[in-house]
């Protein structure tokens, strides 16, 4: 039995899939030249009043009720303050009073992760250190960005838990259609706040917030990495000093950013400059019922319904396209179980190989429910239908059954056309015929290769492979 | 509450502002008198009074999500102290600064 046990709460911000910012009329699009994406509410110039985006509260709330939040009917919007230069107002509008969401959850490998709250808050602007000279230059696209901050309770014990936790959080977001939720982009950022204890105690020690996290495979690496050193504090007999790291994937360790000392006081006020929010149960009930299905029903209905593995249940419902793509494909071709082999296999290798993440797979599920119905029916053979496939997915072929046929990958299904090609392959090698006949079976292999090679591989191996044992046998 | 020079010097920190000492003991006489009236405000009873986070009658005040154009970028950065290359230019800051 371990001596520690690792107790970890995440915070979990989120941008919002709206089209313009917060609190203000300019785009949210990623990219864009330096501070053309600005007016005076994101520069905080004086005089200029903040106006709420609703579809930013439409997909907070859609947040909260998939993650099994209570919504605060009466919400309000608070002033952060805190002066540093990616912040013109030296505010930030966020929630600390009553946030939007409360009291949620999500199931983590059967144990329940408490979410505390969900707040709505803007996102800052972006800062670049120039190495030359003693100048930070900022651009405030980003500044007025709608964010969600999700917050759970420390009851994650693990690594594994964390990462769990974020994936599935970010499964269901995903499939809200709340947020794109891409790390890489910054869309979606994990703060770990981490502190160790001696097992079996029930208090909490001192933590440590790691920053800086950006991909789901380096929120496990920093949770081990953490654990590791607090545990060398503890037993050095040295102090666990409660302070926010900055993590380093390259390194695989994070260094100490600020420490307690340099704690803000964020004075946070209601800010007046907006009216609270007044959801009655109605509202709320008409967003309950419009939510689409979640990861965690189709996780359940997947098996059930489809006879799917847990293990093929899991990879599909984590990724929105992945499981609109099934879902759709197995509708058209009616082979459930075919449709997720092909996405499980081919579909994902293919993706992999052009470097591309799902969410930009570009493939018809009409495209995808042909190619198996050909396959099934053996019109192709699998290396056909592959060959369709990654035509399609890379924009080559639009048109399967056109692809086809312009390709010649329909098989040679014709008995006489078979039979013939086998006829010319033991005139042609007759002494492979007779070493047959002779006993040697691995002359069998060599008929049979050169068999398929005349039909250029588009012969149906199975019925090849009868139609040579026959004539073989006739000699 | 007293309002007190520590005080008045740790939100002038806070806020990013140098004041001399003539500065922070006007500041700290301003500031005190605020405070003084919430002083004079706590004295009302307001045991029948419904707790409100704004002072108007106004819930659900937003807007549709529309983008509308943004600033021209020079006419809004004009009034930095600094600029470089269409960016607000700052003094260094260290890494890690700023908050959530």
């Amino acid at each position: 039995m371990p001596l520690y046990e690792t107790v970890v709460g995440l915070e979990i911000h989120v941008e919002l899939a709206t089209a313009s910012k917060v609190f203000c009329g300019c785009s949210t699009a990623f990219g864009g030249g330096q501070n053309t994406r600005a007016c005076p509410v994101c520069m905080g110039l004086p005089g200029a009043l903040p106006a709420l985006n609703r579809q930013a509260v439409e997909y907070a709330v859609r947040a909260g009720l998939a993650l099994n939040c209570s919504i605060t009917k009466n919400a309000v919007f608070d002033r952060k303050h805190y002066f540093y230069p990616d912040l013109p107002k030296a505010f930030q509008i966020s929630q600390l009073y009553l946030p939007l969401c409360v009291d949620g959850w999500v199931e983590v490998s059967g144990k329940r992760i408490r979410i505390r709250e969900i707040h709505m808050e803007e996102d800052a602007g972006k800062l670049s250190h120039d190495p030359w000279t003693d100048v930070s230059l900022v651009d405030f696209n980003r500044c007025g960005a709608p964010l969600i901050e999700i917050v759970t309770q420390p009851d994650i014990r693990s690594a594994e838990e964390a990462v769990e936790a974020v994936r599935k959080i970010r499964a269901a977001l995903s499939m809200l259609g709340v947020s794109d939720c891409k790390m890489q982009e910054g869309s979606l950022r994990v703060d770990v706040n981490l502190s160790v204890r001696p097992m079996g105690s029930d208090e909490l020690g001192t933590r440590a917030e790691m920053k800086n996290i950006n991909s789901l495979r380096s929120i496990g690496r920093a949770v081990t990495a953490e654990t590791a050193r607090q545990i060398e504090q503890i037993e050095l007999g040295k102090p666990i000093i409660q302070q926010t790291r900055r993590w380093d994937d390259s390194k695989g360790a994070s260094s100490a950013m600020r420490s307690k000392e340099d704690a803000l006081d964020y004075r946070y006020f209601p800010e007046p400059d907006l009216a609270p929010l007044s959801l009655s149960d109605e509202w709320i009930a008409e967003r309950r019922a419009a939510l689409p299905e979640l990861p965690e029903q189709k996780r359940k209905r997947y098996p059930v319904e489809f006879g799917l593995s847990a293990y093929d249940t899991d990879i599909l419902v984590s990724e929105k396209a992945l499981c609109e793509l099934f879902e759709r494909t197995a509708a058209l071709c009616g082979r459930p179980k075919d449709a997720a082999n092909w996405i499980m296999g081919e579909v994902l290798a293919a993706l992999k190989d052009r470097g591309e993440p799902p969410d930009q797979l570009r493939l018809p599920p009409e495209a995808l429910a042909r190619i198996i119905t050909l396959q099934s029916d053996g019109v192709v053979n699998r290396n056909g239908a592959r060959r369709a496939l990654t035509a399609v997915m890379s924009g080559e072929a639009e048109d399967v059954d056109g692809y086809v046929t312009a390709n010649q990958l329909a098989m040679v299904g014709d008995e006489s056309a078979l039979a013939g090609i086998v006829r010319q392959v033991m005139e042609s090698d007759a002494d492979s015929v007779a070493a047959y006949r002779a006993g040697k079976e691995k002359a069998f292999g060599r008929l049979m290769g050169q068999a398929m090679k005349a039909l250029r591989g588009k012969g149906d191996p199975g019925r090849l492979k009868e139609l040579l044992t026959e004539a073989l046998g006739e000699g | 509450m007293k309002l007190t020079d520590d005080i008045t010097l740790r939100v002038a920190k806070l806020s990013g502002i140098r004041l001399t000492e003539p500065e922070t003991a006007a500041m700290t006489r301003d500031l005190g008198a605020i405070v003084g009236y919430f002083d004079i405000l706590n004295e009302l009873d307001t045991a029948g009074v419904e707790p409100r986070a704004h002072i108007l009658p106004l819930v659900n005040r937003w807007r549709e999500d529309v983008v509308t154009p943004s600033s021209d970028r020079d006419e809004l950065i004009a009034n930095a102290p600094a600029r470089r290359d269409g960016y607000v230019a700052a003094p260094k800051t260290f890494e890690g600064g700023g908050s959530s």
